[in-house]
Parts: C-alpha cells; structure tokens; sequence
C-alpha cells in the first residue's frame, strides 16, 4: 500500500502531461465548434472522475451500514468530498463552454439539472458530516444518502436521449452511433479520462490520511479528557 | 476559430485552480493534524 502512494502521484503527473500534449498539440480542431470543443477533453473526463467517485460514496456507505467498517466510512466521506469538487468543475467548465456555442451561459436542459441536484445532494452530505457531529448516528444518515443520492448519475446518463434535452451526447448520439468519430479525439478523451481518474484516486488517498488522522485526534482527546477527569 | 481561445483558457484554469488549492487544503490540513496528533501524544504519554 504504501508503495501504491509513493507511485500514485507520479503516474497521475505522467497521465495528466501526455494528456495535455494530446489536447493542445495532437488532437485536431473539430469543425463546427472550433478550439472552444477542446473544453470537452477535461469537462468530461471531470464528470467521469466526480460519478465514479459518488458511486465510490454509494458503494462504501452500504459497506459502512452493513459492517460498520470506519475505513468504508472515510472512504464515502473522502469519495463525497472529491466528488463534489469535481462535479463543480463540471458546472464551471460546462457554461464556459456553453457560451460560444448555445449563446447562453445556462439553461434548465434536463441533464444539466439533474447535475445541479447530484451536486446539492452531495454538497449536503458534506454539510451533514460537517455540521451533524461526529457520531455514529450521523455517520448512518449520510450514508443512507450517500446512497440515495447515486441513484441521480443513471437519471443524467439517459437523459440526453429520454429526456429530450440539447446537451450533446459525447461518446454516443442520440440515434446511438458514434459522437466522436474521429480516432485520434477518442483517444485523447480516454487518455485525459485516464489521467481524471488517477487524478481523483490521490486526491481520495489523500483526503482519507487526513480522514484517518482526524480520527486518531478524537481518540486522543477522548483519552487526555478522561485521564484529566479521574485525576481532578 | 481563435476567437473562443478566452473560454478554452478560462475553463482549463478554473480546473487547475480548483485543483490546486484543493490540494493546498489537504496539506495544509493534514500538516496541522499531524501537529496536533504529535502534540497530544505527547501529552497523553508524558
């Protein structure tokens, strides 16, 4: 394990740079959206990294319900917190690519609603675990909707075709063919989608060894309080 | 075609500013817990 930290960070900076090199210097400009399309080889490796990492939260509180595991449970806290953080990249970077091409910063298309939601969800369960305090029962409510709450990312993936809304469908059209035809932009998604992923995997490691050290602070408090007890 | 350069450039930086100064919380954070944690040790062995 701690050889997988050590390697982690370095293979996600190997990633992120081949990535880059392929965005700004490889990939060719499409032809009707222009330079601005190249916001969709980050925007939506983004959305990947911040589903993947509430499915993470879903998968790690039903643990942390069924076991009462701590480590599945700073798993789904840590999972939530880099989710939300990359779900609000995708709403930033999502309307500045709107601009140029919808001519609007916003508008209320079913799936950039429902990514509003699955963010609002999350954001409150972080306030949930940020303001509930630090006992279990707490603990079990925010897993309950870190659960709940994953059940939106199915909703967002088909609404581009159920719902009828204008967000283009990247990897499939809406008749079900290709989005991206061209070879050397699928490629460089999935690369940059690979380098996301790395991404959002240490920054997990990350925010768990703080997790982990948040805990161990709570039980030496636990034990200085009571050892001042028995002596006054 | 270079006139939407302004918003390719504002969305990469939006990314990488989040990103960067996630990471400087959780160093940031993790370094104060670390002290912290050493600090009552210290207290809790001595």
């Amino acid at each position: 394990m701690r050889r997988l930290d050590d390697v982690l960070p370095w293979a996600t900076l190997a990633a992120m740079l081949v990535a880059q090199w392929l965005i700004f210097v490889v990939v060719p400009t499409e032809a009707q959206m222009g330079i601005v399309q190249r916001i969709f080889y980050f925007h939506v490796p983004v959305a990947w990294a911040a589903f993947l990492c509430f499915f993470v939260v879903a998968g790690a509180s039903a643990v942390y319900l069924w076991k009462g595991s701590e480590t599945a449970d700073r798993l789904a806290l840590a999972s939530a917190e880099v989710g939300v953080l990359f779900c609000t990249l995708v709403l930033i970077t999502g309307p500045i690519w709107a601009r140029p091409i919808w001519g609007v910063w916003w508008t209320w298309d079913p799936r950039l609603t429902m990514t509003v939601i699955l963010w609002a969800i999350y954001a409150g369960y972080l306030m949930l675990r940020a303001f509930g305090g630090d006992d279990a029962s707490t603990a079990r409510y925010a897993a309950v909707l870190g659960i709940i709450g994953v059940l939106d990312i199915p909703v967002i993936r088909v609404s581009v075709r159920l719902l009828q809304g204008i967000h283009p469908a990247v990897l499939t059209n809406r008749q079900g063919g290709s989005g991206l035809t061209d070879p050397t932009m699928r490629a460089t998604l999935y690369v940059s989608a690979l380098a996301m992923l790395l991404l959002a995997w240490w920054l997990v490691a990350l925010r768990m060894r703080t997790a982990r050290l948040e805990t161990t602070l709570r039980a030496l408090r636990r034990q200085l309080e009571s050892r001042e007890g028995a002596v006054a | 075609m270079t006139d939407n350069l302004g918003y390719l450039f504002a969305a990469y930086t939006a990314v990488w500013l989040g990103i960067f100064f996630y990471v400087r919380r959780l160093a940031r954070r993790g370094q104060e817990l670390e002290d912290e944690v050493r600090e009552l040790r210290r207290r809790v062995e001595g």
